[in-house]
């Protein structure tokens, strides 16, 4: 077929959490353009397992961007090369016949590989169990504007909610700080009034979770933000930052929740 | 207090409120070195204002300077020893996309920073003779300039504030987002105000180690 191309794969596999991994090499043949990224790895996939070989596993669910399931490092970038796109909705026709293409899952020690691509992404749930909630019944849908809500803090509460919980923050910080994850959720339901009572708290639970799970600290790099599928900004650890500071100053020490895990 | 202490982003606000100490101090003494260029007398002059006449206050300044080095190079240590931790396996392949230079070279510059700030308080305070072996107590004017003679101080003295340039262009631009005071911007990597600081501290800094190397200052 003309117009298709033929890339090297050069992919982590490893069997399981404690086996020793190490690179494989493999060539993905007549790729077209138009076909996803994860389509090249099904497609790679169905010769392997053809073959009687084990397919490579990652991870994936919604393939339309909004799950945020799927995500791997893709030539050192998490997610690939495409600004904002999870690695679901990176295209092949970002790359060119003939390229190399390294694939590693994200590494941090919070995160432990399961299996080749695919990574424990728990301790985000768990980030989110310390503090990610709003503990009063906040009731059913009212009339939309019977509660205020500036169009300024209804549309900040918005872009932190869009976080998909990919954790390509975490994989692309030098640091493995998963501070952007936890600062958009802090954020979300801080900027709304149904967060309020709560607001402190959850920044000093959901940070002390954080720590507690072996992430590293923030040190601003802004990769995180770089690599964020949902263009999730600093601006909201800078926020959680602050929150966590009052909260410090202000929370009587027995109200402080210590975190799960 | 102590959870504080603990926290990543507890220990980031100590860095940060002692970073800002050490930030209001380097401004402040680089104006006050700048006095070398209004020659022997009042450089001397303002020496023994220091050293003398307002002696409970220098000491005072330099208590607090001295907690602030440390709790900051403290803090630094363990929240880098901590981010070593958190990644155990490292990429074979990470390309870095918008992290700059100066954000890269905190630890390992702010360890440069620390030698030397041992060697110039060693050198023009304390009068460690092998650092310079004509130190002469009450002659600071003398004894810049006799350290400045030599290449070797002048070049270590740039190096120094070549780092110093890095960490304030990083360090000033972050000690807001960590505190939690910066606004909200569109372009949050965005720095200039840290740009002006960075060079206005830096080059001012240099202009003495280089007024004596060039013969302005003798
Ligand atoms: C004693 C030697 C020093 C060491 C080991 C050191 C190390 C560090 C490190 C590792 C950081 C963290 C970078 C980051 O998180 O982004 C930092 C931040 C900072 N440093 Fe230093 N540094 C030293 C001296 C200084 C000096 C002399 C100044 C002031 C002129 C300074 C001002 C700052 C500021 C303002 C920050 C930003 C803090 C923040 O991000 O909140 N440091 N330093
Ligand atoms: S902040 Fe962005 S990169 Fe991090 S988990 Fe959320 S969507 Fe993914
Ligand atoms: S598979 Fe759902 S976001 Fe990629």
């Amino acid at each position: 077929m003309s117009g298709t191309m033929n890339i090297k794969l050069k992919v982590w596999r490893q069997a399981g959490p404690k086996a020793p991994g190490k690179f494989e090499e493999y060539t993905a043949t007549e790729v077209s353009p138009e076909s996803s990224f994860l389509e090249m790895l099904d497609v790679v996939n169905e010769k392997l397992v053809l073959e009687g070989k084990d397919p490579i596993a990652f991870d994936h669910d919604c393939r339309e961007g909004i799950c945020g399931m799927c995500g791997m490092m893709i030539n050192g970038v998490a997610h690939g090369p495409s600004k904002l796109t999870t690695t679901c909705q990176l295209h092949m026709r970002s790359f060119k016949d003939g390229d190399s293409i390294t694939l590693e899952p994200w590494r941090a020690k919070a995160f432990p590989v399961i299996r080749d691509l695919v990574v424990d992404r728990s301790p985000l749930d768990r980030i989110i169990q310390a503090g990610g909630f709003i503990s009063v019944a906040t009731g059913s849908p009212q009339d939309a504007n019977a509660l205020p809500i500036s169009k300024m803090d209804a549309d900040e509460a918005m872009d932190a909610a869009a976080c998909i919980g990919c954790g390509a923050c975490v994989a692309a910080c030098p640091n493995a700080s998963v501070s952007l994850f936890t600062a958009a959720k802090i954020s979300h339901l801080g900027l709304l009034p149904q967060g309020q009572p709560e607001r402190y708290r959850r920044a000093l639970s959901m940070v002390a979770q954080m720590d507690l799970e072996g992430f590293g600290g923030c040190t601003l790099f802004g990769e995180c933000m770089a690599a964020c599928p949902k263009g999730i900004s600093i601006d909201f650890i800078k926020r959680m930052n602050g929150d966590y500071i009052w909260g410090a100053i202000t929370e009587k020490p027995e109200k402080v929740t210590l975190g799960s895990g | 207090m102590l959870k504080f202490w603990d926290s990543s982003v507890g220990k980031k606000v100590v860095m940060g409120l002692t970073g800002l100490i050490l930030v209001g101090f380097v401004i402040g003494h680089m104006a006050g070195n700048l006095q070398i260029f209004l020659g022997m007398e009042r450089y001397n002059a303002y020496a023994k204002l220091l050293q003398e006449d307002l002696i409970e206050v220098t000491w005072a300044v330099r208590v607090v300077l001295f907690v602030s080095v440390v709790l900051h190079a403290l803090s630094a240590w363990q929240l880098t020893r901590r981010s070593w931790a958190a990644r155990p396996v490292e990429y074979d392949m990470r390309e870095a996309q918008v992290s700059t230079y100066a954000s890269r070279t905190m630890r390992w510059g702010g360890v440069f920073l620390f030698v030397f700030i041992v060697l110039h308080i060693g050198q023009f305070t304390l009068g460690w003779k092998w650092l310079l072996p004509e130190f002469a107590r009450g002659a600071a004017y003398g004894n810049v300039v006799l350290a400045f003679e030599r290449p070797l101080w002048v070049a270590f003295y740039l190096v120094a504030m070549f780092f110093l340039l890095l960490h304030l262009f990083h360090g000033t631009w972050a000690v807001l987002r960590t505190l939690g005071l910066a606004r909200n911007a569109a372009e949050p990597l965005q720095r200039r105000v840290p740009l002006i600081i960075a060079i206005v501290v830096t080059v001012g800094f240099s202009l003495v180690p280089l007024g004596v190397a060039l013969g302005i200052v003798r």
